[in-house]
């Protein structure tokens, strides 16, 4: 699965955001993220295939987390769902 | 094409007829109908532009914007799950907007992760026309005012008198030829 790499200097732990293109919320955790210069990955789910988007919501599961968009993963262990900006400053220590 | 203004125009008029108002953030109000049109023009309908749809009529139904889940997260939490429409307290700040659980049943949501999901580049309008996994439609009716619906699910709110789900029952149709 592809995702999309977001630059920034702060690139002190691993972020993946599983996000929906055309949601007000993803669209507010990308614009966080980009103005905390964080170093993010994402991908719009609703524009992956039927496969990747299976792989998504296993991804998601498996982490004991609900396919529900913006879902942020950090360093492959701490998974937020929804864009709660206290959660992510704690996980990113910002 | 339908245009950002006709969006917002039946978006207003909704959140009037309701009682609702619209998010008072001018920008995330703009991400939200930007979202809606976008919907509208690849899947042929105004599908929540915050959850994941199969590109399938049958199957998005319960999510074309205002979605069956707004009353019901309006009245518990003040806002409906995209924040687009929220309740009076929330739009004069005496109560947060805030991200708020799904309320779509996982066997609903689970329909957008297969491999037939049609994810995008669908042709405007095309989608109504495709065939696909149908869901199992029942008559339903109001027991207190008499409405009646054709679908899936019952509604969480009665649209006309405003009853609870609970006071939905199933229209059952015998149908028999005379000899």
């Amino acid at each position: 699965m592809e995702t999309l790499k977001v630059e920034g200097k702060n690139k002190k732990h691993k972020v993946l955001l599983y996000a929906i293109s055309t949601c007000a919320w993803c669209r507010m955790t990308k614009k966080y993220l980009k103005d905390k210069d964080v170093a993010y990955e994402y991908v719009d789910v609703d524009l992956a295939s039927g496969e990747d988007r299976q792989k998504i919501r296993d991804d998601i599961t498996q982490r004991g987390g609900e396919p529900s968009y913006p879902t942020i993963i950090i360093d492959d262990k701490t998974l937020i769902t929804g864009f709660r900006k206290d959660k992510i400053n704690e996980a990113l220590g910002i | 094409m339908t245009s950002l203004e006709k969006v917002r125009q039946r978006a207003e008029n909704d959140a009037k007829t309701y009682g609702y108002y619209l998010n008072p953030d001018p920008a995330f109000l703009q991400d939200l109908l930007e979202g809606l049109r976008k919907n509208e023009e690849r899947y042929g309908y105004a599908s929540c532009p915050c959850r994941l749809a199969t590109g399938n009529l049958e199957l998005d139904r319960d999510i074309i914007c205002p979605c069956d889940y707004r009353d019901p997260d309006i009245i518990q939490y003040g806002t409906c799950y995209c924040a687009l429409y929220i309740r009076n307290d929330v739009y004069e700040g005496k109560t947060p907007i805030t991200p708020i659980p799904e309320r779509r049943p996982p066997e609903k949501q689970v329909r957008a992760y297969t491999p037939t999901a049609v994810p995008q580049k669908t042709e405007q309008k095309a989608a109504l026309l495709q065939t696909g996994p149908s869901v199992g439609k029942r008559l339903w009716y109001c027991r207190q005012c008499g409405y009646v619906v054709f679908r899936e699910d019952p509604p969480y709110v009665c649209p006309i008198c405003k009853a609870e789900r609970e006071m939905f029952a199933e229209i059952q149709i015998d149908v028999r030829t005379r000899e």
